[in-house]
């Protein structure tokens, strides 16, 4: 009798029909496949280099122009147009300049369903994870051979099994348990492995918090993060989903590489420091920190629920401190009417934030709002690395939404348990 | 038959090595073309890095090389300065898929001990093996899974799939 299965084995399985185990190489049909405006315009000339004439499902080719939203320049506009040609003349599905970050939106728009499989050509593709399907990043030119084949070789993972346990306390949220992963096992600590997220501390995860901790895999090195699938899933899906699906859970003799535990209620918020993802402290010991800017918004923390909570902080504590620049991006459009209708942007503005079209800009410097040499600035995104945001001459701190909020009240890094909201 | 060999300097490079260092974001948005992204190859590493590459320099880093974006520039780039190779501990996914389905060849080894600078020679046998001039040491490499071979082998993946039109996992 051989042993149980993966949530990963168990998807690879069946997108390849073979019995796929840890180690093997398969190749897979995929679910869907995603472009953006920076990977796009390359897939495009490999698609052509290939041979490539037909997509294998137009509807299930996604292209968003996230990265240069709005254009820059003139050369970035010429960027945009090449990606929207090519969607024209093949019946590719496009999000345009303004609908927001492609992740956001294929979480939103149902095209990741559980039990599915979806490569994006951009690494936090790993986002959709969260709902229960096989989600990696990509390449140009893996995107290109999906968009004609409709089908990614891909060597199974061995998956760590990552427990939750209890609930996190107040002040403390999902960006927290991701940088605390990132800092437990280091930037390459899952590299080519699965992060499989289980136990009663995951499965009290609402979505938007599994979105978070999935989105941030990738920054362990993983080659995807996963979350079994349940009434939260399903929920969340209702009426989103673009087509039926079966969730997948591990089977209860899975075989793990290795297992790491964490109870939710011991975690503190957690900052990870320039120019390092994995350089992860507990706040204590880097309060005080000054900072020029702060910025909430990207794939990991741009959602509705994180700038309600940076809004009661805020407003609690009186608005940014003097100097500080408060910069919003919300990650999709649909988030952004939003909080446009229930007043949180109305709040934030009134408190002097600079709102921005969502989009990735700002986070990886293609476009928007940057920073000057020597600035520092505590964002809600991902990444840190030394010019990550534009300017090799600033200094990015990782943290929550609310030690960002409770941060620009202070004007320096602060702890948002201090701040009563 | 004599494996084929290739040789060159090499470029001594650390750890975590992250893509935005290989080629920042914002440059890619002017242009995709390497031979005008070339100019500005780890320019947050050193400003002077780039206009210092020759041609057929080898890239040795140690673990986690090419972490963080999955953007394909920052194979192509490398390729476009001349670069042939990329000697690492330990490649991100992402970043070792894109560098071979452009033929960008990436040696998975023990680097330590190699010095910015050392005459290397990556001898393209079974295994691959890297060979430090100065005192003969050789460092054998972690094999390449099959389907990997055979896209380095057509040249990269447009030659593979220009020929095969899919995936085909070697027997």
């Amino acid at each position: 009798m051989s042993a149980g299965k993966t949530i990963s084995e168990k998807i690879l399985s069946a997108k390849s029909a073979t019995d796929a185990r840890a180690g093997d190489l398969v190749v897979a049909a995929v679910d869907a496949v995603l472009g953006t405006d920076a990977s796009g315009p390359m897939a495009i000339d490999y698609f052509r280099q290939m041979g490539g004439e037909e997509l294998f499902d137009p509807a299930r080719v996604i292209f968003a122009l996230d990265h240069y939203a709005p254009a820059p320049t003139a050369a970035s506009a010429v960027l945009l147009d090449i990606t929207r040609d090519f969607c024209r003349r093949t019946g590719a599905l496009i999000y345009e300049v303004g609908e927001g970050i492609g992740h956001q939106l294929i979480v939103e728009k149902g095209h990741a369903r559980p039990g599915g499989l979806v490569v994006g050509a951009d690494s936090h593709a790993v986002t959709y994870g969260a709902l229960n399907a096989f989600a990696t990043g990509i390449g140009s030119s893996d995107l290109a051979a999906a968009m004609i084949s409709g089908r990614i070789w891909l060597r199974v993972p061995e998956s760590i099994r990552v427990s939750f346990s209890g609930a996190l306390m107040p002040g403390v949220q999902a960006k927290d348990i991701a940088l605390h992963l990132c800092g437990r096992l280091g930037a390459d600590g899952a590299a080519y492995k699965a992060l499989e997220f289980d136990g009663p501390g995951a499965a009290a995860l609402d979505l938007e918090e599994r979105l978070v901790v999935a989105n941030m895999a990738v920054e362990m090195g993983a080659k995807n993060g996963i979350f079994a699938t349940d009434a939260e899933t399903e929920g969340y899906l209702a009426g989103r989903a673009d087509g039926p699906f079966d969730g997948v859970v591990a089977d209860a003799d899975a075989v793990y590489v290795g297992e790491l535990a964490l109870a939710l209620g011991a975690l503190v918020p957690q900052v990870a420091r320039p120019h390092l993802v994995d350089n992860v402290v507990d706040i204590t010991e880097t309060l005080g920190q000054p900072v020029d800017m702060v910025y909430l918004g990207t794939c990991t923390g741009g959602r509705a629920g994180d700038f309600r909570q940076a809004r009661d902080v805020l407003k609690a504590g009186g608005g940014p401190a003097s100097g500080v620049r408060l910069v919003v991006t919300p990650a999709s459009a649909s988030v952004e009417r939003e909080l446009t209708e229930d007043g949180t942007f109305a709040d934030l503005q009134a408190m002097g934030a600079i709102l921005q079209m969502p989009g990735c800009g700002s986070c990886c410097g293609t476009c928007g709002v940057g920073l000057g040499d020597g600035e520092r600035v505590i964002s809600t995104a991902n990444r840190n690395f030394k010019g990550r945001m534009g300017n090799p001459k600033a200094a990015i701190f990782l943290a929550s939404p609310l030690t960002c909020a409770a941060s620009a009240v202070a004007g320096r890094i602060a702890d948002p348990r201090q701040v009563s909201s | 038959m004599t494996p084929t060999v290739l040789s060159g300097r090499a470029r001594r490079l650390g750890d975590d090595v992250d893509t935005d260092t290989i080629i920042q974001s914002r440059r890619k948005r002017e242009t995709l073309d390497p031979a005008e992204l070339r100019h500005y190859l780890l320019e947050t590493h050193d400003p002077g890095f780039a206009a210092s590459v020759q041609h057929g320099d080898i890239l040795v880093a140690g673990r986690n090389f090419g972490c963080g974006s999955a953007m394909e520039v920052a194979a192509t780039v490398v390729l476009g300065a001349g670069i042939r190779a990329v000697v690492a501990e330990s490649f991100s996914r992402t970043y070792f898929r894109n560098a071979i389905n452009n033929g960008l060849l990436p040696v998975t080894c023990d680097t330590g001990g190699i010095l910015e600078g050392a005459e290397l020679e990556i001898v393209l046998d079974d295994p691959v093996r890297v060979r430090m001039l100065a005192t003969g040491e050789e460092r054998l490499a972690e094999p390449l899974p099959p389907i990997m071979l055979a896209i380095l082998e057509a040249g990269g993946l447009v030659p593979y799939f220009r020929r095969h039109g899919d995936f085909q996992l070697p027997a």
